[in-house]
């Protein structure tokens, strides 16, 4: 139950040179993290305040439009986007696709342009609904 | 695609190893990825959907089938996707082996129990709860 040292671990952030590629790997692990922590923290109590009663939805629901709350929620949604296209851009290079230098730097740069465009449109649709 | 001519890093390692799983979380991962793409789109969509998002606005939706199954879905592959993913950021931060075996463990009880707890609100309202 060893680990062969020889065998190599992630490098860490200090040794990376910043660039597009770089900075979506991070952020894909960033936006991951908050996703599986904080998102599913969420869904689960929003899960549970719906199936609580009226007096624990209406809890939830104005701890969700609170500064805060809309902060979080604003920033899940960001995390959700961002995490979607860099995963897709994932799935390409898993097929041996998209590594030369340009391409690569292209497909990483759209992907936050999209995740940005896609959160603010996300939250536009939402408010002409809702609000 | 026969496992024996794929040359990709993926068909090097399915069936090889101790136990024949070397592929498996990859793969799982992977697997995952893919259906909460559309369960994540599916669950942002549905959402912008509903006139309002009041508790009765929302019951009634995951009394239906056509609510409730596709977020039992999403629950568990988002909960099994989300343990496998932090796991993998473990691995490759944590290098003592013991605190390694500890923290994935701990993932494992929070990833389960977090989703027995989804998967028992969700039945609740989908069975009725006013």
């Amino acid at each position: 139950m060893t680990r062969n040292p020889d065998r190599p671990l992630s490098p860490h952030l200090t040794i990376w040179r910043w660039g597009p590629g770089m900075l979506v790997s991070i952020l894909h692990r960033l936006t991951g993290g908050a996703l599986a922590v904080a998102g599913l923290a969420l869904l689960t109590g929003w899960l549970w305040a719906i199936a609580a009663g009226s007096a624990s939805y209406d809890k939830f629901s104005l701890l969700a439009v609170s500064p805060v709350g809309l902060v979080v929620l604003i920033g899940l949604t960001w995390a959700f986007w961002q995490h979607l296209l860099s995963g897709i851009r994932h799935l390409v290079m898993d097929s041996g696709a998209g590594f030369e230098l340009r391409v690569n730097r292209l497909f990483a740069v759209m992907t936050i342009a999209g995740s940005l465009f896609l959160t603010a449109l996300t939250w536009v649709i939402a408010t002409g609904v809702w609000g | 695609m026969s496992i024996d001519t794929s040359s990709t890093p993926l068909g090097q390692v399915r069936g090889t190893g101790s136990a024949h799983h070397g592929g498996e979380h990859w793969l799982r991962e992977r697997l995952t990825s893919a259906a909460l793409l559309l369960l994540g789109l599916w669950l942002i969509v549905s959402l912008l959907l509903l006139p309002t998002l009041d508790r009765a606005t929302v019951a009634e939706w995951l009394r239906s089938a056509s609510g409730a199954v596709p977020m039992a879905l999403l629950v568990i592959t988002a909960f099994v996707h989300g343990v496998d993913g932090l796991k993998t950021a473990v691995d490759d931060y944590v290098h003592d082996e013991g605190t390694r075996l500890l923290v994935h463990g701990i993932m494992t009880f929070a990833g389960v129990g977090g989703a027995s707890l989804a998967l028992f609100s969700l039945a609740k309202i989908a069975f009725g709860a006013s």
